[in-house]
């Protein structure tokens, strides 16, 4: 019985659950079990959030066990080094360079990390990272940004990118025509993101 | 427009709990439904109001959201009514008494434990209830079983003519799962039988339905034993046996899926002798519970040995990798190895208010005065016990900031003479449960000064409405509560009545200094909109003019989170002193341009930016 895993992460107001309620979408129209929950305490006022969504022949659990996590979708860099032990050895992570500060840092209580990415490869895992929220930001709306990310993660997931496409195009369809061809936009420059990265390896 | 959308397939249905028990109520015929908001059961309510053939509405409190569930009940409706676990606390009082009475319609109640306290006050087990209230308890353990279950609880309400009870947890509240609806059916009331010695509970009537109350038990007890959510599950690993009750059975089945696992549902009354089917045939028993050891107790008393708390945590969620180590080691294995990667340690991230909350201005003055006590309360305005305000003394529950106030006014000692006290409450705690507490206040001449936070909303759950918005839970016009006058009616004199605008310090700051002199109650009424509610109109947004910035960092004490620095140093006085210095920029897509942070900054550093982009479309919700 196999069962696909993926964590995402990040803070609240970023469209952490909206972008694991699409994933969800996606795998039920393949016929999927699928089971989605977050892990979010007061996710409206900045806090932490990260979302869970399992899908296979049958899922009992919602919550994935640490360490077994196949994929680690990072909405903010810090977030993404935060949750890295939700990945299982080889579990690879998409990570958006995008940094959100909180006022705990501002007020000089903690500090930012220095290079939360270099860590995260420092401790072994497999990371690719690009700027979504500046690419967000290039079709006018840091919204967007989980648009972004559900392109970047599109080749990673063990059905094609096209019933994912499908999936952001029928969310956003539904609610606001003029907003799908922005959607459309956003989901291929989340995936020529990756691709080049690639390319480059 | 487009064409109506097709009806999705019946397994195509993708829902949370909370979406699932809502439909659920719908497809019973439930006439009538009430709710207090509350995390994490809010949105049951919000998905019923949207069915147009059933009544939904915000009750003020918990235990009127009851009592009106119970009149629709009486009259033959099914009937049903939310709640988080505190609020049950609430209506228990209704409660306690309508489980004498007994119900006519079906009348269930959602109650939602937040096991693990994501956003409570407290952590606690309301499985309690039903055997306080002699109720049959259902534990749904994903989002199918909460449809299916809420149906059976109607079912089994009117045939034992009591409420039933659904406990529900954040983990089922909001985790997403396939669900098979079923057809939908239709309730008739059949009117209200006019019978005193059922519903007027004076002693001489409430005494003998107490006693058919504890015969009633006993019928529950049977119809549990035989009910189809009590189910022995198979297993050929026979070393530990499971009794596992709500959601962490799918944990159980998950970690180890070749033990027999007895797995209740309909878990109060406890089906004894069926479990003790199940123990007579494995090495051990455990008792898989979230939070409290109440079947455990049940079962030990009953003489049938088993595990729990002893092996399993009492605080905070249940999960497989809880339970695999704990398991190992009842069984004497090794305990299975953690990921392979450690947690890392990164900066804490709390929950903040709201970029330009209304509530930032209060804080940031309340934090400038000295020699005050602040009694807090719940809702977003309990954050500013966080940085960088840590302006809030005691946060209880619903309405104690009144209470509690008095209180330490009444009980000072020398210690604290000097001191004034400031309560702090929103609008919709306030009429949920402050009224009383202010009345108190005044009637027994209490010292205090309340700081009652209008932001039309109840702000912690996502911007409902309450009877200080003047709109219903349809968003229909209604009379709207003027709370200056309410709170004179409550007995404040008037002329210590002040309603003021959050974001003007200096007016803010200035009625504070006197009010808390003043030996009399005060209520200083805030009128600003929460930001995330339609009502707040964002304006132009501010920028740091860089080279006039001083970096005296009086802008970071506002708290809001559109404040970034830029670069911090170290700074000597001519005195001598070594002052810290951070200079600061505003994220100008964020900014809405309230000004608050404009006002402490002495060289006016701070002014409009032309925004990069037109202010509507950055807040657009997309
Ligand atoms: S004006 Fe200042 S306090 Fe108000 S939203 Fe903008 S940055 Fe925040
Ligand atoms: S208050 Fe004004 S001078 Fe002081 S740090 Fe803020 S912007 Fe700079």
């Amino acid at each position: 019985m196999t069962i696909t895993n993926i964590a995402v992460c990040g803070i609240g107001g970023q469209g952490v659950m909206t972008a694991t309620e699409i994933l969800a979408e996606a795998a039920l129209s393949l016929g999927f079990d699928v089971k989605k929950t977050e892990v979010a305490g007061m996710s409206q006022r900045g806090g932490v959030v990260t979302s869970h969504l399992r899908f296979g022949p049958q899922v009992l659990s919602p919550q994935i066990v640490p360490g077994e996590a196949d994929l680690l979708v990072g909405f903010e860099a810090a977030e993404a080094l935060r949750w890295s032990h939700m990945l299982k050895p080889g579990g690879v992570a998409l990570v958006n360079q995008g940094r959100f500060v909180p006022p705990v840092v501002t007020i000089g209580l903690y500090d930012y990390p220095a290079d939360p990415i270099a860590e995260m490869r420092a401790l072994g895992v497999e990371v690719s990272d690009f700027d979504a929220s500046a690419l967000a930001l290039q079709l006018g709306n840091i919204r967007l940004g989980n648009t972004v990310m559900l392109g970047a993660m599109s080749d990673r997931l063990p059905f094609p990118a096209d019933v994912l496409r499908n999936a952001v195009l029928a969310r956003f369809g539904v609610r606001k025509p003029a907003l799908v061809d922005l959607n459309r936009q956003a989901f291929e420059l989340g995936r020529a993101a990756v691709a080049r990265m690639g390319a480059a390896a | 427009m487009g064409a109506a959308l097709p009806e999705p397939a019946p397994s195509r249905l993708f829902l949370s709990g909370n979406d699932a028990v809502a439909l659920a109520v719908r497809d019973a015929g439930c006439r009538v439904a009430a709710a207090y908001p509350g995390t994490p059961s809010t949105e049951i309510l919000e998905v019923l109001a949207r069915y147009p053939d059933l009544y939904t509405e915000w009750s003020i409190n918990e235990k009127v959201s009851l009592e009106v569930a119970l009149g629709a009940s009486m009259v033959g409706a099914r009937a049903f009514c939310a709640m988080k676990h505190v609020g049950l606390n609430v209506a228990a009082d209704a409660l306690m008494t309508m489980t004498v009475t007994g119900t006519e319609g079906g009348l269930v109640i959602a109650v939602a434990d937040d096991v693990g306290m994501s956003s409570s006050q407290n952590e606690q087990d309301s499985r309690f209830w039903a055997r306080f209230a002699h109720l049959p308890l259902f534990e749904p353990a994903d989002a199918q079983e909460s449809y299916d279950m809420t149906r059976a609880a109607f079912a089994l309400s009117e045939r034992f003519c009591c409420p039933a009870i659904l406990r529900l947890t954040t983990r089922i509240c909001h985790v997403k799962g396939r669900v098979i609806a079923g057809e939908r059916e239709t309730h008739e009331p059949g009117g209200f039988v006019k019978d005193p010695q059922r519903w007027v509970m004076v002693p001489g009537n409430a005494k003998p339905r107490v006693a058919r109350m504890h015969e009633r038990e006993e019928a529950l007890r049977a119809a549990s034993t035989e009910s189809a959510f009590n189910v022995l599950l198979p297993g050929e690993d026979r070393r530990i046996g499971f009794v596992v009750s709500g959601p962490a059975f799918m944990h159980v089945r998950e970690a180890f899926p070749a033990a027999p696992v007895f797995k209740l549902g309909q878990s109060y009354p406890l089906p004894l002798e069926r479990v003790r089917e199940l123990a007579a045939g494995v090495d051990q028993l455990l008792v898989v519970e979230e939070t409290e050891a109440l079947v455990e107790n049940e079962l030990r008393a009953a003489g049938i040995a088993c595990s729990g708390k002893d092996t399993l945590p009492r605080v905070g969620e249940l999960s497989p990798d809880v339970l695999r180590p704990a398991v190992a080691r009842l069984l004497g294995e090794p305990v299975p190895a953690k990921a392979h990667l450690a947690p890392q340690q990164v900066f804490p991230r709390p929950p903040t208010m709201c970029v330009a909350c209304p509530h930032l201005g209060i804080y940031y003055t309340l934090a400038q005065l000295r020699n005050i006590t602040i009694s807090g309360d719940i809702g977003c305005y309990t954050l500013g016990a966080g940085q960088p305000w840590n302006a809030l003394d005691t946060c209880i529950s619903m309405g104690a900031s009144m209470g509690v106030a008095l209180g330490m006014d009444k009980g000072r000692g020398e210690a604290d003479a000097k001191k004034s006290v400031v309560a702090v409450i929103g609008d919709s705690t306030f009429m949920h449960m402050g009224m009383q507490g202010l009345l108190d206040i005044t009637w027994n001449r209490g010292n205090v000064t309340v700081l009652l936070l209008d932001n039309r909303a109840v702000g912690m759950t996502g911007g409902q409405d309450n009877p200080g918005t003047g709109r219903d839970i349809h968003g229909e016009t209604v009379p709207r509560i003027d709370f200056a006058k309410l709170c004179e009616a409550l007995g404040v004199n008037k002329e210590r009545i002040h309603v003021l605008d959050p974001y003007q310090l200096p007016v803010l700051f200035k009625t504070l200094r006197e009010e808390t002199k003043v030996r009399e109650p005060s209520v200083i009424i805030t009128n600003r909109p929460c930001v995330l509610i339609d009502d707040y109109q964002p304006a132009q947004p501010y920028k740091v003019i860089a080279d006039q910035c001083t970096g005296c960092g009086n802008c970071l004490d506002v708290g809001c989170p559109a404040i970034h620095v830029t670069r911090r140093a170290k700074e000597v006085k001519p005195s001598g002193k070594e002052v810290e210095l951070a200079f600061t920029r505003i994220e100008t897509s964020a900014c809405t341009g309230c000004g608050l942070c404009v006002q402490p900054c002495a060289p006016e550093a701070i002014v409009h930016a032309a925004p990069e982009h037109p202010v509507k479309f950055l807040h657009a919700k997309i």
